[in-house]
């Protein structure tokens, strides 16, 4: 049945999507926008029905990108799919190795020296930097602003990951936690460099803002376009920057404490209105916030051991049990759901997608709006294909 | 442990008769659940979102596991009546009847069932997770179970994946269909018992009839091969 034809129900429940009547002159327009568009930041299809420019409703198509790592997982020891899941949001590589290590470590009761706990805030901050410029630049890019403020959020990436690489020998797929600790340990040049790279970024951050913050363009497309009610997103289930935007103080980092991050001063941007443009805020400024738990850490890093030495490594085989681990990833709440029955592969492995989830309200952000705005709706929820398809 | 009891009890004094089970998590996360009888599963998904006290507002995770049939042997003692002879107090043999205790080992089947887990949190009062859990009655053709999506939206695509994956079929969802997988495809791939086909593309086509035929031929001219590889010939006869 294509989008056109699905019927026009009044909604049963509140948190349903409005009902946009179209205005009964001519035929509905059937757009698949996707999966080969160059807004869709890898293969994603919208099936979108337009009266006129105006979107009346809006279906998303998955799966173009599945390949089951779930199913795959479970037919691998718990370690062996530590490196897949850098391929879930391959822009964010040591999140996820840090939310699998969480859930892990919860299922056995595993503690994590000190030093390893600084380390994994340090690379997940900035990870959370690279990955808020770079989205922020693909936002812009699809505005029309072709390639400037994408390149300049890159330059800085690119800092980031010389970092990355030369730590854990690969820029993306990083494979560097493991449960007890983390895999090599950091050198004094390298804490030199981070050090160096730290303190360039207020900069670019104030530079990126001058460029953006005040832009017409920007300010017109994206101020009052996208908006999400806090009631409807909490009750999505919609998480990270998209849900802050909207002005629900919830931080995982705050509401968990999980690792060490109580120990850091930092604050939790809120937006108010809910759109675009609070949400490309909320990353800014998160930006800002991680310059400063990054300075702290890199302050405080104390010397010691990186892995638990009584951690397992050979013959792993958690207790019978269950455990949900979750961080506060770049994009949202990542976690990761894991049942053990004994055995050497977990039983069910199981990821909550932050991408995905966030795209639940995708259709009621975008009705009424015109295509062109869609574009923009979308590229600022912030997804990544390898982990929304999974 | 507590706190789901707690609420557990508070559930039971919000919705009579709701049939709540409290299962213990042995594993050091000590994250308990609660197993909701399917028929009240929504009522007491209501109660959890809109209590005052509770307010889990926040549905995070769910996730379907299958659970198949599980052979259980287990060792039972038994105690039977026998006759055996033993000396009599003349010196004498003498029968007699005596209990004895044997073990004999017996196998019986659990049957098999599909689960819904879900992760709830509270925004409000920054609390959770409280983990729900439902089973369907079998894995085969009673495999519903009361969609949660009228309570949270964020349940919307996670039960289209877990009804794509596993094939538990959400009663009440307003729009259930395949999400990952595409909409022709008939098995359910997470299912344990899961094999996978030969070929994933095959699609029947006017000339299966003629390429069975061409089978014929290869299989008595495969002695001589007029220079097409294996793989190639294999490829032209389909």
């Amino acid at each position: 049945m294509s989008v056109a034809e699905t019927k026009l129900e009044k909604p049963t429940g509140w948190n349903r999507p409005p009902v946009i009547e179209p205005d009964g002159e001519g035929e509905l327009l059937e757009v698949a926008m996707g999966p080969h568009h160059p807004s869709t930041h890898g293969v994603f299809r919208m099936d979108v029905a337009l009266d006129g420019e105006r979107v009346v409703r809006l279906k998303p198509v998955f799966g173009y990108l599945h390949r089951n790592h779930e199913k795959i997982a479970e037919g691998a020891s718990y370690l062996a799919s530590m490196p897949y899941t850098d391929r879930l949001d391959y822009f964010c590589s040591l999140t996820n190795n840090w939310a699998y290590a969480l859930a892990v470590e919860n299922l056995v009761g595993q503690p994590v020296p000190e030093r390893a706990e600084y380390l994994r805030v340090i690379l997940a901050e900035l990870t959370r930097i690279q990955n808020h410029a770079s989205s922020i630049g693909f936002l812009i890019q699809e505005m029309g602003a072709s390639g400037t403020p994408l390149m300049y959020a890159f330059k800085e990436r690119e800092k980031i990951l010389d970092l990355f690489e030369s730590l854990t020998g690969s820029r993306m797929m990083c494979n560097y936690m493991r449960f007890g600790g983390c895999r090599v340990d950091v050198s004094a040049p390298w804490l030199d460099a981070a050090r160096k790279v730290v303190a360039g970024l207020p900069e670019f951050v104030d530079e990126f803002e001058a460029l953006l913050s005040t832009n017409e363009i920007l300010m017109a497309r994206c101020q009052g376009v996208g908006i999400l009610r806090q009631d409807l997103a909490v009750n999505a289930g919609v998480s990270g920057p998209m849900l802050r935007a909207t002005g629900v103080n919830y931080d995982i980092r705050k509401v968990d404490h999980y690792g060490i991050y109580d120990r850091f001063q930092f604050r939790v941007p809120l937006g108010d209105h809910g759109d675009i443009y609070d949400r490309y805020m909320v990353r800014v400024l998160e930006m800002r916030e991680s310059i400063k738990i990054l300075e702290q850490a890199l302050r405080d890093l104390p010397a010691g051991p990186i892995m638990d030495p009584k951690a397992k490594i050979r013959g792993f085989r958690p207790k019978a049990g269950e455990a949900y681990g979750r961080i506060e990833a770049p994009k949202g709440e990542l976690g990761f759901y894991l049942i053990s029955d004994g055995g050497p592969n977990p039983y069910r492995y199981r990821v909550r997608p932050p991408s995905l989830i966030n795209l639940t309200i995708l259709e009621d952000m975008c009705l009424g709006h015109n295509v062109a705005d869609v574009v923009l709706i979308f590229g600022s929820v912030d997804i990544v294909l390898g982990e929304v398809d999974r | 442990m507590k706190m789901v009891e707690e609420i557990k009890a508070a559930i039971e004094a919000a919705v009579p008769g709701a049939g709540v089970e409290f299962v213990p998590n042995p594993s050091p996360s000590a994250q308990h659940s609660l197993r909701l009888a399917p028929e009240s599963a929504v009522a007491v998904a209501t109660f959890l979102r809109d209590d005052a006290e509770l307010a889990f507002d926040f549905l995070s995770n769910v996730s379907g596991v299958d659970w198949p049939d599980k052979e259980v042997a287990e060792k039972v003692k038994l105690t039977r009546p026998v006759t055996k002879t033993v000396d009599g107090p003349d010196g004498q043999k003498v029968e007699q009847p005596v209990e004895e205790t044997v073990e004999e080992s017996r196998k019986h089947t659990e049957p098999g069932y599909l689960e819904a887990v879900y992760h709830l949190y509270s925004v409000a009062k920054k609390r959770g997770p409280l983990v729900i859990r439902m089973r369907t009655a079998n894995r085969t053709d009673q495999t519903e179970l009361p969609s949660l999506t009228p309570v949270w939206r964020s349940a919307e695509f996670q039960e289209r994946e877990a009804f794509d994956l596993y094939g538990i079929v959400f009663t009440g969802h307003p729009d259930l269909r395949r999400i990952l997988m595409w909409p022709e495809f008939k098995d359910f791939p997470m299912r344990k018992d899961y094999v996978e086909p030969d070929d994933f593309e095959y699609e029947p086509t006017p000339h299966d009839e003629v390429l069975k035929r061409a089978e014929e031929h290869r299989a008595a001219d495969a002695s001589h091969d007029h220079g097409i590889g294996a793989e190639n010939q294999e490829r032209a006869t389909g």
